[in-house]
């Protein structure tokens, strides 16, 4: 047993899982959203607007925007243990890794807050 | 033919260096051991491990133009694929020790913590324990693992995480001893792989499923185990 403090969910089935079920959510946000201008007949933003701001549209927004952030976390942190370590950078490694992680989490938090005040902001 | 060998001495050597050697083969499409052999005549400092030179051992893993195998079950033309130059180097990811020899530690160490051997609490019976032949099927492919380290050395994410990984070939005998009947501590087996790097640092590359002189299948074990933690948590 392996432990780590900053995994999503400190247990790697619970990591496994998040990444599937946010892809698959990720996935049929984007069809739904292609689908759109994929329909036959003009697309106006009249009819864009009124698709994005149903309240059906805004709640799977924010279900795939909080996927975009379980995604993304899975990912990236994945990425920084395997590349940002001390076997790669030496003593370096912890303090680049902490910062990376650091930043994405801000990065993600902002995205987060950004797309509730587009969501909501929008009328 | 040409024969291009990764060596090193850490005693007399700064850095590592390939080194070029013409080997007369007589024309015969040797195994990669062999022609091991007649370099080593040439040049006696050269350094390898083998024992049974018949792929039983699993201690002649090197990479031979860019795949790891055992040199003495790989002949030449399949080593070189059409190519002119026979390229000798050790397994990557682990410390070299000297020449094609590498330092297994970081290997065993991964195995160890999987608990190659059968736990079980229960008394034991007066002979042995008996399986049936459907449960003894169910460790072929998983125990003709000769332990070469062929396929954890091609997998990226031990190069990355050694310590953390258990590996491919860790994983499979992982799954050797949860499906075996005569093991009870299956629950206990999977709680130790739930982590995210002892067995979800598998990211499916299949590096190892390419390179295992046995034919065996790591990657569909770690599914197998992946699927029975799942079953268990959900
Ligand atoms: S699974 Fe195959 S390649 Fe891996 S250690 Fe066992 S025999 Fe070698
Ligand atoms: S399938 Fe998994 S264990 Fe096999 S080489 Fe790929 S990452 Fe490594
Ligand atoms: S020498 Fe034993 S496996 Fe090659």
């Amino acid at each position: 047993m392996v432990t780590n403090a900053t995994s999503l969910g400190r247990n790697g089935l619970y990591d496994w899982l998040i990444q599937r079920a946010s892809a698959v959510v990720l996935g049929v946000y984007f069809i739904c959203v292609l689908g759109f201008f994929l329909c036959p007949g003009e697309a106006t933003f009249a009819d864009w607007h009124a698709y994005m701001t149903s309240t059906y549209m805004k709640v799977f927004t924010m279900i795939a925007l909080i996927s975009f952030m379980g995604h993304a976390w899975v990912g990236l942190w994945t990425v920084s243990t395997d590349y940002l370590t001390s076997l790669q950078l030496g003593k370096a490694g912890t303090t680049v890794r902490m910062i990376f992680q650091g930043g994405l989490a801000l990065i993600l938090l902002a995205y987060l807050f950004w797309g509730v005040q587009i969501l909501w902001g929008v009328k | 033919m040409l024969v291009s060998i990764y060596r090193y001495n850490p005693d007399t050597d700064a850095e590592p260096y390939m080194k070029d050697y013409e080997i007369d083969t007589g024309g015969k499409d040797l195994m990669v051991l062999d022609v091991l052999n007649l370099v080593k005549e040439q040049d006696p400092t050269l350094a390898y491990r083998r024992s049974c030179r018949e792929g039983v051992c699993g201690s002649d893993g090197m990479n031979m133009n860019g795949k790891n195998g055992l040199a003495c079950i790989t002949s030449i033309s399949q080593a070189t694929n059409g190519k002119k130059k026979l390229i000798l180097r050790p397994l990557p990811g682990l410390p070299v020790v000297r020449d094609v020899v590498v330092d297994m530690t970081m290997f065993y160490n991964q195995y160890e913590k999987i608990k190659p051997y059968l736990i079980n609490e229960t008394a034991a019976p007066a002979i042995e324990r008996l399986q049936t032949p459907e449960e003894r099927e169910k460790l072929d492919g998983l125990y003709e693992c000769i332990l070469c380290a062929c396929c954890t050395t091609s997998c990226p994410s031990f190069w990355w995480n050694p310590e953390k990984f258990i590996g491919p070939a860790g994983l499979l005998q992982a799954y050797r001893f949860i499906i075996d009947s005569r093991d009870n501590a299956t629950s206990e087996r999977l709680a130790d792989l739930d982590d995210p790097f002892s067995l979800f640092r598998c990211r499916g590359i299949m590096n190892c499923v390419n390179v295992c002189p046995k034919g065996l299948n790591p990657t569909q074990a770690i599914g197998h185990i992946r699927s029975m933690l799942l079953d268990r948590a959900t």
